[in-house]
């Protein structure tokens, strides 16, 4: 069982949506990320989704633009990303963790190297933003040979005709893309999420957590209500960017994600 | 060499893919318009009204045919092959961006969009992208990097007064690679309305094979007037390359004439050994970004290196995939010249033929002033004066009070 099924079965039955948070790795430097990543799971994360760094986040709004640029000037880069994966793990083994960012990257270090060193380190999922099910053979299918999740993206835009080609080879859960937009953009209405899920619910038994302009846990909350889980990255990155020191960064993230745990928690009851 | 025809004009297959370059690397958001674009794309290019209407506009609006103009100064001081220069900075707006904007312009009425965004790095593009979509009555959305709005304003208040809004782009180093990345996020944001008018032979399949049909009316132009003027095919060819696009404009129509040398001239900058270089062949290795895997300026890490060259319109850290597989099967020799080396040709260029280049067509001009006088007498060179230097008149000012002063 991957951690990701055994995590979203028990929160099942637990009658609660999973809250999957996203930070950059590095963000703002290698140490007060780890520490952040250290905390997210007793803070509340049900799920933790780590940004791979690179220079051009082609579907990523300001926020998340700015983290992957703090992390670069901090010399963040793959390498230094699985190894934060591995320190991570030496005292948490069920939180899942899914890698998320571009293909270059992962191209240059080398696709059957990257795909050894990421299960050696104990990355449970890949999300692959510029990665279509059109060029499945070069990633998604070895990482699924090897056990690790290779998470979808599917968005407004997706109809039921080009449904099943995205959800083929899709695993670990769907991550619905709720506006057409970049990261951290406005919010799409519950109407709209409510539609989408009982759509893709037609095509999948895989666990859909919506994603894209949740910054509050009452928004958290509300999607709670709807979906198996809520993604929230750009507005804990905002904490690391106001915060005026490394301290204020990690208790501002956890503090937030503490916040939208009790909103998703308490969502259902 | 013999004439035997291969089949080097297919590509690229149904995938998008010129043997391992091209493809369709975006974002989920995206992949239905683009699915769709090449669809619609398809379609019209078979369909005899839509080709009539592109030639009308070719004709009319662009003021196609460019002439092929026997450059007998050049030829005189280079001593070698005979020069002719395809004059691409004659169309209207000054480059061969438009050749391109007009068919895309035609492929976007044809969709119902009412909304045209575009990136642009010298501006050539934009300018293009803003004329047309003045022409059609379509609302225009230009992004360009502000380092690049800098040295190219003359343009940005071109595109103004055509009615398109210029938004500077601040990421990265504000240039083209930071524009495009600006475009794609817009796209995504509004895919109903928009259509993203990509000015290269690069991004996600269908634009590099679109956009290069667009442009291959240059070579295919130059075909028929050598053949009228000389009576046979060239000896050589020479571009520019930034994305590539005026290069694989001229240079398509001519992929099977295996007798044809072809030559690509990238932006080598301060020098490739300096690492300050736009030349993603030459000083690249393959990766994948902006939608398609080609060559890549980029680190150990794969992150992408800002691109250095002199003219904003080679300033790319990659290059069109078709430009990947040719350079990687070897039928086009892709070489690079410096920034001193395209100023001191833009130049001569002015001198001797009255002409004042863009410094994009300079680099294509440096190395003809390498090669030529090497070449025997009957050797026929055809090089793309792709663009018209008006836009670049404050970067060589710049650049010779620079160099007045270094010597003082």
């Amino acid at each position: 069982m991957s951690r990701l099924h055994t995590r979203f079965a028990q929160l099942k039955e637990q009658n609660r949506a999973a809250l999957v948070t996203f930070v950059t790795a590095g963000d703002p430097g290698y140490d007060t990320s780890l520490a952040i990543l250290k905390g997210l799971p007793a803070a509340g994360a049900d799920v933790i989704e780590l940004g791979m760094p690179f220079t051009d986040p082609m579907a990523d709004g300001p926020a998340i633009q700015l983290a992957n640029i703090r992390a670069l000037n901090a010399r963040q880069n793959l390498v230094k990303t699985l190894q934060m994966v591995s320190e991570f793990r030496q005292d948490n083994n069920d939180t899942p963790l899914v890698l998320m960012g571009y293909f270059n990257p992962i191209h240059k270090y080398g696709v059957p190297k990257f795909i050894a060193d990421a299960k050696e380190a104990g990355v449970d999922g890949l999300i692959v933003v510029d990665m279509p099910p059109e060029h499945n053979g070069e990633l998604c299918d070895p990482a699924q040979a090897a056990g690790i999740d290779f998470i979808r993206l599917t968005t407004p835009t997706t109809d039921d005709v080009r449904l099943p080609t995205v959800l083929n080879g899709s695993s670990g859960f769907v991550y619905y893309v709720s506006v057409a937009g970049v990261t951290g953009a406005g919010a799409a209405t519950l109407e709209h999420v409510e539609e989408a899920v009982t759509r893709l619910r037609r095509h999948t038994d895989l666990p859909i957590s919506i994603g894209f302009g949740i910054r509050t846990p009452e928004q958290a909350a509300a999607i709670a209500r709807l979906a198996d889980g809520v993604v929230v990255g750009s507005a804990l990155i905002d904490h690391i960017a106001n915060a005026k020191n490394d301290q204020q960064a990690i208790d501002g993230v956890l503090s937030l994600c503490a916040a939208l745990s009790e909103g998703v928690r308490n969502a259902r009851k | 060499m013999t004439q035997s025809q291969t089949d080097l004009r297919n590509g690229p297959d149904v995938n998008g893919l010129f043997g391992a370059f091209g493809g369709r690397y975006v974002a989920e958001t995206l992949m239905p318009l683009i699915l769709d674009l090449a669809r619609e794309y398809e379609a019209a290019k078979i369909d005899p009204a839509f080709n009539e209407e592109l030639a009308y506009f070719q004709r009319d609006y662009v003021g196609r045919p460019s002439p092929l103009y026997f450059a007998e100064r050049l030829t005189e001081f280079c001593g070698g092959a005979k020069i002719y220069l395809k004059r691409e900075e004659l169309n209207h707006t000054g480059a061969h961006k438009i050749n391109n904007c007009i068919g895309q312009i035609l492929l976007a009425r044809r969709m119902g969009k009412k909304r045209i965004i575009a990136e642009t790095g010298a501006g050539m593009h934009g300018v293009a992208t803003a004329t047309v979509a003045a022409r059609f009555g379509l609302q225009c959305v230009i992004y360009m990097g502000t380092t690049d709005i800098e040295r190219q304003q003359a343009n940005v208040f071109r595109m103004k007064l055509l009615g398109a809004e210029v938004i500077p782009v601040v990421a990265g180093t504000g240039t083209l690679k930071d524009a495009m990345n600006e475009a794609l996020r817009d796209w995504v944001t509004n895919v109903d309305s928009t259509f993203y008018l990509i000015g290269t032979v690069a991004g996600p399949h269908p634009y590099p094979a679109m956009v290069r049909d667009f442009q291959a009316v240059i070579g295919k132009e130059t075909r028929d007037q050598l053949q009228a003027q000389e009576g046979r095919l060239p000896d050589s060819l020479v571009a520019c390359i930034g994305g590539g696009s005026n290069a694989m404009g001229l240079f398509h129509p001519f992929l099977d004439d295996t007798s044809v040398e072809i030559i690509g001239v990238e932006a080598a900058g301060h020098g490739i050994e300096t690492g300050k270089h736009a030349a993603s062949l030459n000083g690249g290795v393959p990766g994948v970004l902006h939608g398609n895997r080609t060559f890549l300026l980029q680190d150990d890490d794969g992150q992408i290196i800002d691109a250095h060259s002199i003219s904003a319109g080679l300033d790319y850290p990659g290059i069109g995939p078709e430009h990947a597989w040719l350079h990687d099967i070897g039928r086009v020799q892709y070489t690079s010249v410096t920034d001193d080396e395209a100023l001191d040709a833009f130049h001569k260029c002015c001198r001797l033929e009255g002409i004042i280049p863009a410094l994009e067509s300079a680099h294509a001009l440096a190395e003809v002033f390498k090669r030529a006088p090497t070449l025997p007498k009957d050797h026929l060179m055809v090089i793309n004066l792709s663009g018209r230097g008006d836009k670049d008149m404050q970067t060589v000012m710049h650049h010779m009070e620079q160099s007045q002063q270094e010597k003082h």
